[in-house]
């Protein structure tokens, strides 16, 4: 009894306790990360009837963001590489949708500006850079596909005279609402690149806004939930690790606090060092030849969402008997052909094709001549072999297409897609006149004559890293016909490819020669034996 | 039956445990090679790997042993009486003349064996060895600032560790076979299990005694 009233007390006692440092917890939650209370701000409590009033508003405190802005790539959309090469999506064309020239009203939704309708567009405006699109933590803002990047604050018919009805978006609420970058900023474009979600990268798209542990290690969200800026370490608004610029192979230490950081941030290396595996140190010894993805990322699009692997659009202008562009889905409901761009393939839980990769990406500019017989042109590929000393095996997406070309002048086609206008394909379903209108646009010759190329792009596979148990075995590239048996120049243990032939030959003929010599004398001695009985 | 006690017990020791090792090592070796599966990829490196740091060890000892006890003489090539004993093995057995070498604690070897043992240990043991051990730490290699040594290509390592195996094979199956040509076919087996072999009165006084 006596013991029983004690163990009550103490309970009591600690019931108590706890609840004195309950009582101090709230005051900790409150303990705000950022010093600044945006809804408290007197620039912000105003109703905002464009995208670029909001600006003018967040520079008032943030005076120098815009010109921050203007520096980066997310700006310009223009990159020189260390070949010479002007590339950026203001630039390139890929074998995805091709080209943003005469469609960027609809394409540049994914600019971080207000308004890049046209090459009129004004890059030294500081009001036209869109703060919001990368730091609304509401989930509310949106950037209407058709309207240059522009949002809308009064609901409106769009394509006009369609009926589709766009829903205003309330800039005074998300703009008092502005936090740090997430994965689902990034994502709005990143996820989407290609025209649709998972379209491009393969290892990015919607999946990776609340991913699980297998999906991705470090984005985890019930885990470590890391943002894509964790990685992407941003200074000055300038994000590292662009895929214009790779870093292939990082021989550097992990970078620590009090050490000058120079390197590329986004390495797996500049967190996880030169010799990563404690328990297993024979992997230690991949290192050197063995990009880190190439083990840790055993599969890509592994998040439910289907990449394009392939995208033909020779196929494209089918129409319905009544004339309506034709659609075409697959077993599992997913749009495998359009009328207006062609029919595709996609791929889930893709395993990788790999490759020796240096850093070094060459493109196909729509200034280059580009010839039939050299299909498939390569609209970009990766440099790198076994023995130049800068290359690792990499993980990538080959990237299939076929697309329109002018066969006289021998030049990729810029296609003027989108657009409510008389010679937008995805309107017209008309070849020559949507290229006339894109050739035109800049300032090159066409022949009027369409024909289509088979091309190939090549893109790295770094994200949706798997935890180390998924991460592949030995016995996947340790092995005739496994993940690596196309990679030349390596001698691999377990690849019989690799192995001397002759060698195997006299060595099995020289053991089963002994072998014969031995059953041979012995048959002989049983024989004799059994004679002299 | 006279018996003679040849074979000391460190001696059969040492054989038995490399004779496991070595047909252990060529079953993981060869799938490690890609020949079959076996093991498993990953576990047969593991045990390779692991059987091999063993067989160093016993190497190790054996040579200490081979050394301090002077047994290495037993391996000391001689050309007396090998076409005798060539005559044996091709001729002689199949018709019932004794072997024309008896075997004593001295001169445990007739002149073919210390030729073959001789070549086991000076030639395809250290290209096992050294090529193993390269094959092992070729990742430290290019580190190295021995020029040779860093240039060397696994490719080139492999060939020669494959090469070897191949070569032990051939020698392990021609071993396992002679192993079978005593007075009856087990004889010799059981004098390197017991280390007393039986001294047939019929066969001639060897002539190889020193």
């Amino acid at each position: 009894m006596r013991t029983g009233i004690f163990i009550a007390a103490v309970m009591a006692s600690m019931l108590l306790l706890s609840a004195a440092h309950a009582a101090s917890d709230p005051a900790s939650e409150k303990l705000l990360k950022s010093t600044s209370d945006h809804t408290k701000f007197k620039a912000l409590q105003q109703e905002f009837n464009s995208g670029p009033e909001v600006t003018k508003a967040c520079l008032t405190c943030h005076t120098e963001a815009s010109k921050q802005i203007h520096k980066t790539q997310h700006w310009k959309w223009e990159y020189r590489n260390a070949e010479g090469q002007l590339l950026g999506k203001k630039h390139v064309i890929n074998n995805f949708c091709t080209s943003i020239t005469t469609n960027e009203a609809s394409c540049n939704v994914c600019h971080v500006g207000y308004g890049w309708k046209d090459d009129k567009f004004d890059f030294t405006s500081e009001v036209n850079v869109d703060c919001l699109v990368c730091h609304d933590s509401t989930g509310n803002y949106k950037k209407p596909a058709g309207l240059a990047g522009n949002v809308v604050t009064k609901a409106m018919e769009f394509p006009p005279g369609s009926g589709n009805i766009i829903k205003p978006i309330d800039l005074k609420k998300i703009a008092q609402a502005v936090g740090k970058t997430s994965r689902d900023n990034c994502g709005a474009c990143h996820f989407y690149g290609g025209g649709g979600d998972g379209v491009k990268h393969g290892d990015m798209d919607s999946s990776l806004a609340s991913p699980d542990k297998e999906l991705d290690v470090h984005m985890d969200a019930l885990g470590l939930n890391f943002a894509c800026a964790t990685c992407h370490m941003t200074e000055g608004h300038q994000v590292p690790g662009s895929r214009y610029a790779p870093t292939a192979q990082d021989k550097g230490d992990a970078h620590v606090r009090g050490k000058q950081r120079t390197t590329n941030p986004t390495t797996c290396q500049s967190c996880h060092g030169q010799g990563p595996h404690k328990k297993i140190a024979k992997l230690n010894d991949h290192t050197d030849k063995v990009a880190c993805q190439t083990c840790h990322i055993p599969k890509y699009a592994r998040g439910g969402v289907a990449t394009k692997m392939s995208w033909d659009w020779s196929t494209a202008g089918k129409m319905w008997p009544e004339g309506k562009p034709m659609i075409r889905k697959d077993a599992k409901g997913r749009v495998i052909y359009t009328a207006a761009k062609g029919s595709f393939a996609l791929g889930e839980n893709v395993v990788p094709d790999y490759q020796w990769f240096n850093g070094k990406v060459i493109y196909t500019l729509f200034s280059d001549k580009v010839e039939k017989s050299d299909q498939p042109t390569r609209i970009n590929h990766f440099e790198g072999s076994a023995g130049d000393g800068k290359s690792l095996i990499w993980p990538v997406k080959i990237m299939r297409g076929k697309q329109a070309y002018d066969p006289v002048n021998k030049r990729l086609a810029v296609v003027h897609t989108a657009g409510n206008d008389d010679t937008g394909y995805w309107t017209n379903f008309n070849w020559e006149k949507a290229i006339a209108t894109g050739m035109a646009s800049v300032g090159a010759p066409f022949s009027g004559k369409v024909d289509f190329l088979t091309t190939e792009s090549t893109w790295p596979i770094t994200h949706m890293v798997a935890p180390a148990k998924d991460a592949l075995r030995c016995h996947d590239c340790h092995a005739s016909g496994g993940r690596l048996e196309k990679v030349p120049g390596i001698y691999i243990p377990g690849r019989a490819s690799d192995h001397a032939g002759w060698l195997d030959t006299a060595g099995w003929a020289v053991a089963a020669l002994t072998l014969l010599g031995a059953l041979v004398h012995g048959l002989v001695r049983v024989i004799v034996s059994k004679r002299n009985k | 039956m006279a018996r003679m006690y040849i074979f000391k017990r460190f001696e059969r020791f040492w054989h038995w445990a490399q004779a496991a090792l070595i047909m252990f090592m060529l079953a993981t070796g060869f799938e490690i090679h890609a020949s079959y599966a076996l093991f498993g990829w990953e576990r047969a490196v593991n045990l390779h790997t692991t059987a091999a740091w063993t067989l160093i060890g016993l190497w190790l000892f054996a040579i200490f042993w081979h050394f301090t006890t002077g047994e290495w003489k037993q391996y000391i090539p001689t050309t007396r009486n090998i076409v005798a004993v060539m005559n044996y093995y091709s001729v002689g057995i199949f018709t019932g003349a004794p072997h024309p070498f008896r075997a004593t604690q001295l001169s445990k070897h007739n002149p073919l064996q210390r030729l073959a043992y001789l070549l086991v240990k000076l030639f395809i043991n250290p290209l096992i060895w050294v090529s193993g051990l390269l094959y092992l730490y070729y990742n430290d290699l290019a580190a190295s600032k021995i020029a040779a040594l860093a240039g060397l290509q696994l490719g080139s390592i492999a060939l020669v560790h494959t090469a070897a195996a191949f070569m032990m094979l051939a020698f392990l199956i021609g071993h396992l076979y002679l192993s079978t040509t005593g007075h009856t076919p087990l004889a010799h087996i059981k004098a390197m299990i017991t280390g007393w072999e039986d001294q047939d009165e019929t066969i001639a006084t060897s002539p190889s005694k020193t």
